[in-house]
């Protein structure tokens, strides 16, 4: 019996090593493109390098839909760099450890939470923007787009892809600054036209511009940034900025309550808001968090920062919710018989 | 009867195996089932779920889908299939062994690499578009295709096996009657092998409905119930919907198992310990024809891998088709890099080893121990259960179960350790059955003798069962491997960011647009499975022969 004993007890321990987080490591979720994080995570460790970074990474739905799930269980110590909008709703299911990191008042205050000490921090934004293919579109023989509402014109019928808000956090800003810039109505309204040239919905917001950068699609409703990333790749595409108007969403960082790690996660979220992070936030990034240190990005168009609404965050946050089911009940099935 | 200390340990045995499937499957099937009926703060509130999903007409749609594209692909890959078994068992073509590897190529790939293969070939940008005559490869079409060539071997394997048992006897007197070759298919060739069409063809129809990687690539706006639960959980945090559609999920997948059960049944009888394998006869004509149909069928799937190896390695698709091994660079692309492929390679191995223990092992207790024999019931009934489960199902299941705050074993979740658990529990069905196929040809007369000799069990079980066993249990730990590679429904809701896999890469790629490096971490996960399965049979052939030696020598 005692031999036995003794096994399950070595068995045991073996597994809790297996299992426990080690200290001087934090897990992290993001929703940054993939192609920043090694870099954002060396930039940190230049300065703190006994805290390693795990990251999980994912659109930004599917982060939020992680985070809410593991609510009762938290997995993540620290958010760094997710929708705003997701980090105001996890705010108000009381999920996170408020703390105000160090040199947060030298931030933008729409870049902050209102509330003292503060439970999440913006650190920069990104903005919509359609990726057209010029080769594609002179193969059908289309005019270039200006504007939202040139997308829903009849020669674009099935030439369109956007992401489904439902999954993107991309989709869901495209939808809610629509609803703002038209109006309830006016919005809803938009959209039924835009769904009659719409190819297909896709899972993540990167995917059109990527599509378009392909040629699988001539439009894709994406955001400036992947526009650029693709274009310095060599991509036949325009970024063209629509006239009425771009939505934008920040994204910010959090920690999570419960978090066994607590010390390094304040490390990171003092770090994440300094002048070097924001400097390196701005390498992709031309909206960042801190004013004025924000410099051009290459094949950014200039006309964007212009454009950006202003954007009501309490109005997506709190209708995130009411809008998505609408959206799901009008267009989320296109096998169904158009009318 | 005064139990004896075999008994005691075969007891002690049989629980531990039966303990593990119901923490592994019975407890999460209980967690999915009462989260369907509770609302968001776990306050149980009957079907109101199940009414909400009802009244929503989109999600309703999916189940016609579901079963139109399950009974379409069914009817094609089982008709496809049927004659290409034909060709390989009937006629007396050239080239039989490498028609039949060609066909099974679909077994070593994830499922949705074929429909990224599809967009190369008939999307927007596809070398063949123009063969689409203006319709989309996104949707119904491209889902089919896709789940055609990934279902194909599956059917060919079980419809191989029924053709095979046609006894020659009848053949004979089929000849000697002067029925004309029409007349003999229809009436001794096909009655022989009904059951097994008729279970490949609810094998296929599971596949499909359950598979959700095809859809997800190529399936453009047609929404099925697969998607709809990945959508459900993933895309809207609404975990109670998820459970619900999971639910509506397992009856078609519980249907097909129960009616496959019953038919396999009968099938047993057919075969007689006088039946005579038919050997097919020479005939030009006929040959002629299979082999241009299996050649046919084989550029099919070979155009699709080949597709995707191209793809793979073409720059930047379709403006610049130089060749390069930039897609191979995973570390820079969303989905979780390198460090994935050699998660899943772990993932695998672990599966693999630890599969094959506990399924040999559960399956010899079922077979061969004397005693306890309520205790072996339940364990085989318990051991096929798992099939009837969809892997999408059980992954989420396994969020319930294992993520909740008073589950005490809750220290796995988000490790290797539940990645493999998941993995094995999804695949165990298949393994008992061929782990008890094998240990019932070994004679019980070898448990007696020893018995009578006074040796425990696990003596005879290590020097003779295993041994003589050797050849399942490495086809065993094979299937494990090469579908622990492969899978992505039973564990797309459970990696974490330390157990990425490659599979669940090749999906978020595609998710990201990043569809080249999709196909290129596809390949890897061929070519890694191609490799295994080359050495697995040089092994066979090379060092099994010394211990299967017994087995050709003449009485």
């Amino acid at each position: 019996m005692k031999k036995i004993t003794t096994i399950i007890s070595f068995i045991s321990v073996f597994f809790l090593n297996l299992v426990n987080a080690n200290a001087g490591s934090l897990t992290v979720y993001t929703a940054i493109e993939a192609e920043d994080l090694k870099r954002y995570a060396a930039t940190f460790n230049e300065d703190h390098p006994d805290i390693e970074i795990n990251w999980v990474r994912d659109s930004t739905g599917i982060v939020t839909a992680k985070l809410l799930a593991e609510k009762n269980n938290p997995q993540a110590d620290i958010i760094w760099g997710l929708a705003g909008t997701s980090l105001m709703l996890m705010k108000g299911e009381g999920m996170f450890e408020p703390y105000s990191p160090k040199g947060i008042d030298k931030l933008d205050p729409k870049f902050r939470d209102g509330d003292e000490p503060a439970s999440w921090t913006g650190i920069d934004a990104w903005v919509a923007a359609v990726c057209v293919n010029t080769v594609e579109m002179a193969k059908h023989g289309f005019s270039m787009p200006s504007s939202w509402e040139d997308l829903t014109k009849p020669e674009y019928a099935g030439h369109v892809a956007m992401p489904n808000p439902n999954s993107s956090g991309t989709g869901f800003l495209d939808v809610s600054s629509w609803l703002q810039i038209f109006g309830e109505d006016g919005g809803w309204d938009f959209m039924d036209r835009l769904h009659n040239n719409i190819s297909h919905y896709t899972h993540s917001g990167s995917k059109p511009c990527k599509q378009a950068a392909s040629g699988e699609v001539p439009i894709g409703v994406s955001f400036a940034f992947r526009g650029a990333r693709s274009k310095a790749k060599g991509a036949p595409i325009e970024i063209i900025v629509p006239s009425e108007g771009v939505g934008w969403e920040m994204e910010a960082n959090a920690i999570l309550k419960g978090t066994d790690n607590l010390e390094d996660a304040k490390t990171l979220a003092d770090w994440a808001i300094s002048k070097k992070a924001m400097e390196m936030y701005n390498v992709a990034y031309a909206v960042v968090g801190m004013p004025g240190v924000a410099k051009p990005v290459e094949h950014f168009p200039p006309a964007l920062l212009g454009a950006m609404i202003k954007n009501d965050f309490e109005f997506a946050a709190t209708n995130r919710k009411a809008i998505l089911a609408e959206w799901q009940s009008r267009y989320d099935s296109k096998s169904e018989p158009k009318s | 009867m005064k139990k004896s200390r075999d008994d005691y340990l075969t007891i002690f045995f049989i629980s531990i195996i039966g303990i593990y499937i119901l923490i592994a499957l019975a407890f999460p099937m209980y967690a999915i089932l009462s989260k369907s009926v509770e609302n968001k703060d776990g306050i149980f509130i009957g079907f109101e779920n199940y009414q909400s999903y009802f009244s929503n007409p989109a999600l309703v749609y999916s189940i016609y889908n579901s079963l139109f594209i399950s009974i379409i692909t069914m009817v094609i890959t089982i008709s496809l299939a049927f004659v290409f078994a034909y060709a390989l068992t009937k006629s007396c073509m050239i080239g039989k062994s490498v028609f039949r590897s060609i066909a099974m190529i679909p077994i070593l790939v994830p499922s949705l690499l074929s429909g990224i293969s599809l967009i190369y070939l008939f999307g927007k940008q596809g070398i063949f578009r123009d063969l689409m005559m203006g319709y989309d490869i996104y949707g119904p079409i491209g889902i089919i295709i896709a789940e055609v060539f990934y279902t194909f071997p599956h059917a060919l394997l079980i419809i191989i096996t029924a053709l095979s048992i046609g006894d020659a006897r009848l053949y004979e007197a089929a000849k000697v009657l002067r029925s004309k070759s029409i007349r003999t298919f229809f009436t001794v060739t096909l009655p022989s092998a009904k059951y097994g069409v008729i279970s490949a063809a609810f094998v296929v129809f599971t596949l499909v409905i359950t598979d959700f990687g095809i859809p997800k690539v190529i399936g453009g706006q047609f929404n099925v119930l697969a998607v709809d639960v990945y959508k459900q959980v993933i895309g809207q945090q609404n975990f109670e919907m998820g459970a619900v559609v999971s639910v509506v999920l397992i009856f078609p997948a519980l249907l097909a198992f129960v009616v496959d059960r019953i038919v396999q049944r009968k099938q047993v009888a057919i075969l007689t310990s006088r039946s005579v394998v038919h050997e097919p006869n020479k005939s030009k004509k006929f040959d002629l024809i299979m082999l241009i149909y299996c050649s046919v069928i084989s550029v099919f799937i070979l155009t699709i891998i080949g597709m995707c190896l191209y793809a793979s390695l073409v720059t930047f698709w379709p403006y610049n088709l130089s060749l390069s091994l930039d897609n191979y660079q995973f570390d820079l692309m969303d989905g979780g890099g390198w460090d994935s492929y050699y998660n899943s390679i772990r993932m695998a191995c672990y599966t693999a080893f630890f599969g094959t223990i506990v399924v040999f092992t559960g399956a010899y207790f079922v077979e061969k121990s004397r005693s306890v024999k309520t205790g072996r019931s339940i364990l085989h009934l318990l051991s096929m259960m798992p099939m009837a489960i969809p892997g999408l199902v059980l992954g989420l299941a396994y969020i319930f179960f294992f993520n909740h705050p008073d589950n005490p074993l809750n220290f796995i979740y988000g490790t290797m350790a539940i990645l493999v658990i998941c993995t094995i529990t999804h695949f165990y069905t298949v393994s008992h059955l061929t782990a008890l196929t094998s240990l019932k040809q070994i004679d019980n007369e070898f448990e007696h003798v020893s018995s009578s000799l006074k040796q425990p069990f696990y003596k005879t079980f290590f020097r003779v069962t295993v041994p003589i066993s050797l050849p399942a249990i490495f086809e065993i730990g094979i299937y494990f491997f090469v579908n622990a590679m492969t899978t992505v429904s039973a564990v797309v809701f459970l990696y974490s960011s330390k157990t990425n896999l490659a599979s669940v890469a090749v999906l978020n790629m595609d998710d990201a647009g990043d569809i080249a490096p999709a196909a290129a971490m596809g390949m890897m996960i061929f070519y890694t499975n191609a490799a295994v399965r080359i050495i697995y049979v040089l092994i066979t052939k090379k060092i099994l022969v010394r211990f299967q030696k017994w087995r050709t020598k003449t009485v």
